[in-house]
């Protein structure tokens, strides 16, 4: 009997998923002994024409990685998606939309804009930009056109399982190999991570008192972060109190804060409301003027507590007046 | 309110209000019963403390389309279990920079103290925010879904659209 058939792919990210594969180490001689890897364009010279090749549903599981934000990635992702039976979003881009999800701030005007004129390391005379489409002799060539909006995985195809992390820990990664390979995976739909928050697992959980008030919100480039103390209490935007665990708690064992990459626990929709909700609630004062004081120390709301998650949230994207609504 | 029923704005915005039980509610209630008349602009839900406000709610509200929202609460040091309305203030400040970078007015969302006898307040506060947010106009946040399947989605692109079957609801 031939072995089940595996498939990686890759849409708007940067790559460390695909690294994160490749640091299974030995370990990926597991999945290579259980599984034939039948696409892997980071890896492997299948391409677009060999998956196209395949009968419907004969991929036993699709992992990719990556927002979508454009109409390739959409493309494949809807080919990956009718020749598998399970698609599983891998890492924070798939999953929430990830850092790529932050283009949802801007626009795709304004980002051609920025990056083929205004940006400063850009000498661009002719004023050369993209172009979908063009004439050439032999006939017409296309490019893959921008979207407006980045979105998740799950908002372009049906996602059966979610891997979180930026990009997903080797032991989360190793889990649902594992779960697969034994066919004891639980309910569609389930983020493959444990459901409880990162402070649970937290190597400082014992410095953090059971309640906190902060008369400062502080910046850890802009003081000496304390190796042994909880972060949050020295006045660090640390996420962990909202963010799932499962990372072993990798940046704070650098002594950095949690950034969220792993995403919500199941209870919350919307990650940063949730974050916005309990770290506001920190702040040390019943004095409106003092309040806002406290809260302007926060640098960047949106980038902070969306960092990774903007395209999954209720905001989705920056407020666009009906007139730039239709545009894609 | 008949000069706001007369409004040339032909625009009825939808406003969605979370009012404390105690406070806000009472004020409401209190206004009704004294058959004071104000815009019908606002949808009232009943929460039991503006501290129980979360701002997934405020979120919620304006995706599923509403063109603002309102928060009573009661007055600084008035509150029935004693600092909720405190926490709101401070959610409430911290959501209102969100949505001022994300390009949301702020007329939109509002917080007020309103004590349960100040029924006079609650009709001027909806009836100024119903005018303030007729100005600003429909906020339209609300997306159809994507087509999750079989959809050629380079010849259309649904305008950022939401997926409701997602692990985190």
């Amino acid at each position: 009997m031939s072995k089940p058939k595996i498939a990686f792919y890759w849409c708007a990210s940067c790559g460390g998923c695909e690294e994160a594969v490749v640091d299974l180490n030995e370990d990926i001689l597991d999945v290579v002994a259980a599984f034939d890897i039948v696409f892997w364009p980071v890896a492997l010279d299948f391409k677009r024409d060999d998956v196209e090749a395949m009968t419907d549903k004969s991929i036993a599981v699709s992992f990719i990685n990556g927002a979508v934000r454009n109409s390739e990635q959409s493309e494949m992702v809807e080919l990956l998606r009718s020749k598998s039976q399970t698609v599983v979003a891998f890492g924070s881009c798939a999953h929430l939309g990830g850092i790529p999800g932050l283009a949802n701030i801007s626009n795709r005007a304004e980002i051609l804009e920025e990056v083929y004129s205004k940006s400063p390391a850009v000498i661009n005379e002719n004023g050369t930009a993209p172009r979908e489409e063009i004439e050439v002799p032999e006939g017409k060539l296309e490019l893959p056109s921008l979207w407006n909006t980045v979105k998740t995985l799950d908002q372009v195809i049906e996602v059966d399982y979610y891997l979180p992390g930026c990009p997903p820990p080797v032991d989360i990664i190793k889990g649902a190999i594992d779960a697969i390979v034994k066919g004891e995976l639980p309910p569609r739909g389930t983020v493959l991570a444990p459901d409880i928050a990162l402070c649970e697992e937290c190597p400082r959980k014992d410095t953090k008192p059971e309640k906190i008030l902060l008369k400062e919100y502080k910046r850890p480039h802009k003081m000496a972060v304390d190796p042994e103390q909880c972060l949050l209490i020295q006045g660090l935007l640390c996420l962990g109190i909202v963010t799932r665990k499962g990372c072993g708690a990798a940046c704070i064992n650098g002594n950095m804060p949690c950034t969220g990459c792993m995403g919500p626990v199941s209870q919350a929709r919307d990650y940063g409301a949730k974050a916005i909700s309990s770290i506001a609630s920190l702040a040390d004062s019943n004095n409106e003027k003092e309040i806002d004081e406290i809260l302007a120390k926060i640098v960047d709301p949106l980038g902070t507590f969306y960092r990774y998650s903007l395209p999954a949230s209720l905001i989705h994207r920056s407020y666009q007046k009906s007139s730039q609504q239709g545009e894609k | 309110m008949s000069d706001i029923n007369k409004s040339s704005n032909p625009f009825n915005p939808r406003i969605v209000a979370f009012f404390c039980n105690w406070c806000t509610y009472t004020a409401a209630d209190l206004a009704g019963t004294a058959r004071m008349t104000y815009a019908p602009n606002v949808r009232v839900v009943r929460i039991m403390c503006s501290g129980r406000l979360d701002p997934q709610f405020i979120l919620k509200a304006l995706r599923d389309g509403a063109d603002g929202v309102l928060i009573g609460g009661c007055h600084p040091g008035d509150c029935h279990y004693q600092e909720g309305n405190y926490k709101a203030l401070r959610r409430f400040t911290l959501l209102k920079r969100l949505l001022e970078s994300i390009g949301i007015e702020e007329g939109r969302v509002r917080l007020e103290w309103i004590a349960a006898s100040e029924g006079d307040k609650v009709q001027r506060v909806i009836n100024e925010m119903t005018e303030t947010v007729r100005r600003l106009g429909p906020l339209n946040l609300e997306i159809p879904d994507a087509p999750l399947k079989g959809s050629v989605i380079t010849e259309h692109y649904p305008e950022a659209a939401v997926s409701q079957g997602a692990s985190n609801e």
